[in-house]
């Protein structure tokens, strides 16, 4: 590859050539500010195959609580699609006193509408909200708008937990219906997201 | 926007208006080990983005049954951030004799300054570890730093191993380096890219 083309390919602006598959793409970004949820009502659709959100510095107003999400397949008029899912999670306290490794059966769903978990309020882990603490990770979403296939989804989430353990959670699942998934809402199980911002990605 | 470069913005191929910018991963660096006693990213790992990605291609030890392994540069010449972590792993050996999932204790850190474990792996030529490290708002002086790693090995008596391990550096000091090493021995071979994500 040789020319103009070649020579703006790291650029920002102008025309460049198109990027290979698996380039992401920026579509939305919500910065929380004591906010009771974040949601996406746009940006999901068949333009992309694969959706990424990332959590950076997701921050709760309250002491250990649970992040949660749930999907609507009306636009963000209803949050309630049926799920199923698995949750296992890794853990480790600062003192040394307790490691961790296992399922973890009160944060999975079994065909439920309820919000699923990314770090759950179970057993005394939820994330802590001291001025340092917070959670961070992502959330892979497979082709949304798809009717034939149900629609499977991704997590893993790092956070530190309210009693100073590093908590490493890892979620899958589907959505459990054939109708396209065209908005997504996060909160906190109780209080606000007090701080963090959520972004949405396509990926080609 | 209007015409053949807007109707053209969901393509793979052809050209393309430009995606916005910070929008998609941004290629920082690139590192070839030789022989190297580490490879340290002393540069580039600022406020620029919030968030930072390395992939680890085909890195080979010099030493047998070594430990790869990383560690944070939070504000000193030295890589040595206070972590807390944890550490797990799965592992299945070629002639189907062995499997394991399990929390690997050994390999956690609780407050400590020392180099995190992130994979295992074997000398022989034909072995080696590839995997990849997020690093979360490094430059945040507000939160701890949290990292994610997965990789993946070919270890010892031909094991299919692979590791997962998160956690945070416990300081609200920036992290402005991070620097990756072999628990004995040099990196003998292997390719780190570092890239650099926009999330607003």
């Amino acid at each position: 590859m040789s020319g103009i083309i070649a020579d703006n390919i790291s650029s920002n602006s102008g025309l460049i050539k198109a990027p290979s598959a698996g380039v992401w793409v920026k579509i939305s970004a919500v910065s929380a500010s004591s906010s009771a949820t974040v949601s996406f009502t746009s940006g999901l659709d068949s333009t992309y195959s694969k959706y990424c959100f990332i959590f950076n510095n997701i921050h709760p107003a309250t002491n250990g609580v649970a992040f949660e999400f749930n999907l609507s397949t009306d636009g963000g008029s209803n949050y309630n699609v049926t799920k199923t899912s698995s949750f296992f999670k890794a853990y480790h306290d600062e003192a040394d006193a307790g490691t961790h490794l296992g399922y973890a059966s009160s944060a999975d769903l079994a065909q439920s509408t309820s919000y699923q978990y990314l770090i759950s309020s179970a057993d005394s882990e939820g994330i802590g909200n001291d001025n340092d603490q917070n959670g961070v990770g992502y959330l892979h979403l497979f082709d949304p708008s798809n009717t034939t296939f149900v629609k499977h989804f991704i997590s893993t989430i790092q956070y530190n937990q309210k009693d100073d353990y590093s908590i490493n959670n890892r979620i899958a699942g589907y959505a459990n219906t054939t109708s396209a998934i065209d908005a997504i809402q996060f909160k906190m199980s109780s209080g606000n997201i007090d701080a963090g911002i959520i972004t949405l990605y396509g990926i080609n | 926007m209007s015409g053949i470069i807007a109707q053209n913005t969901a393509n793979a191929t052809g050209l393309i208006k430009a995606v916005a910018a910070g929008g998609a991963w941004t290629l920082l660096t690139t590192s070839t080990a030789s022989a190297s006693a580490d490879i340290s990213f002393a540069s580039n790992i600022d406020s620029t983005y919030p968030i930072y990605l390395f992939e680890f291609i085909n890195c080979h030890p010099s030493g047998s049954a070594v430990s790869f392994q990383v560690n944070f540069r939070d504000g000193s010449t030295a890589y040595d951030a206070t972590k807390t972590t944890t550490k797990f792993e799965v592992y299945h050996k070629e002639d189907d004799s062995a499997t394991s999932l399990a929390y690997a204790t050994g390999d956690d850190i609780a407050q400590g300054t020392g180099s995190q474990r992130i994979s295992i792996v074997g000398n022989d030529n034909d072995q080696s570890v590839s995997g990849s490290l997020y690093l979360f708002n490094p430059s945040s002086t507000t939160y701890v730093k949290h990292f994610l790693s997965r990789t993946h090995s070919y270890y010892g008596d031909a094991f299919a191993w692979s590791e997962f391990a998160a956690g945070y550096c416990n300081v609200t000091a920036a992290i402005d380096g991070v620097q990756f090493s072999f628990s004995s021995g040099n990196i003998d071979a292997g390719t780190i890219k570092l890239y650099g994500l926009g999330d607003s």
